[in-house]
């Protein structure tokens, strides 16, 4: 595991609230040469500790007014039927995150919709459809917040 | 209002959050003034409304991820109030949602093994308000977590 530091750890944080600042205007706040900062920036990112950048978008202005997480059970278990359904879920544009699980469900899925009848559509055509799909429990999301963690 | 062109540039950007201007607008077959301008807009009007660093906590030592789904008791007027208050000050909490549907709430969790989630779980976690009742699902992969909209 990488060696990580309080310098470390600060960089991590504000990146985590905006990737888009560059090393020079980042070590300028942490009181850091720029080039000190993007060899630790560089080293967290080859470490993997840096895994990619995510944009958030605004979902209610692009239209998307319904998240749903959903719990599914396979009802055919056996190696071909998990990866029948991951190919198939994988290419579900609606779908934004596919966890695999082990408890009550086989996966967990985060679903985008535009409304409650987009919501429907979304998951008779798409969802219910996929192969080996057994149990599917829809919880619709009200809030979300996302904490720094252990940082 | 969003049209074509800001839904064309948010598509790019989306996949490829580091993409540099010059970059951008040749993807999207625009002068580069005119998309900068357009992004610039998108940021001010929070259509853009992070850009975030990912953390891989596996890099970081934290193997065990589970998700816990918890029912709280809806006779306690204050009762997710309390409950979410309470759930921002563990540091291995690294999500919270709440949910119209059988769960109300629902934590990410994150710790270095078995033995650490042990102890977040009865120190932690099992000391929130208000709980009925808690069900955990371990997370065994994440199949897909760019968490993109399909705009």
């Amino acid at each position: 595991m990488i060696q990580f530091d309080d310098m470390d750890r600060r960089i991590l944080r504000a990146l985590v609230e905006d990737a888009s600042q560059t090393a020079g205007a980042l070590g300028r706040v942490l009181g850091l040469s720029q080039s000190a900062t993007w060899r630790r920036i560089k080293r967290l990112t080859d470490a993997g500790v840096i895994a990619g950048r995510r944009l958030e978008l605004d979902k209610e202005q692009l239209g998307f007014g319904v998240t749903v997480f959903l719990g599914v059970k396979l009802a055919t278990k056996g190696r071909v039927g998990l990866e029948d359904f991951e190919r198939a879920v994988r290419a579900v544009p609606e779908v934004q995150t596919i966890q695999h699980v082990l408890g009550l469900y086989d996966y967990r899925l985060r679903v985008v919709a535009r409304d409650l009848p987009d919501f429907e559509r979304v998951l008779r055509r798409r969802i219910m459809t996929l192969p080996g799909v057994g149990n599917v429990e829809a919880n619709v999301m009200l809030s979300e917040e996302r904490l720094a963690g252990p940082l | 209002m969003l049209d074509d062109i800001d839904r064309r540039l948010l598509r790019y950007l989306q996949s490829d959050p580091g993409l540099s201007a010059v970059e951008l607008a040749e993807r999207a077959r625009l002068p580069v003034a005119t998309a900068s301008r357009r992004v610039e807009r998108l940021r001010k009007d929070r259509v853009i409304a992070a850009d975030r660093a990912v953390v891989d906590w596996r890099a970081l030592g934290y193997e065990v991820e589970v998700s816990l789904r918890v029912t709280l008791d809806k006779t306690a007027p204050r009762a997710f109030d309390d409950f979410i208050q309470a759930a921002r000050a563990l540091s291995e909490v690294v999500e919270i949602q709440t949910f119209l549907g059988q769960v109300d709430v629902r934590l990410s969790v994150i710790a270095r093994d078995m033995g650490h989630y042990q102890t977040i779980y009865r120190d932690g976690v099992l000391a929130l308000p208000h709980i009925t009742d808690i069900e955990a699902l371990m997370h065994v992969a994440t199949l897909k977590s760019e968490e993109a909209l399909p705009i």
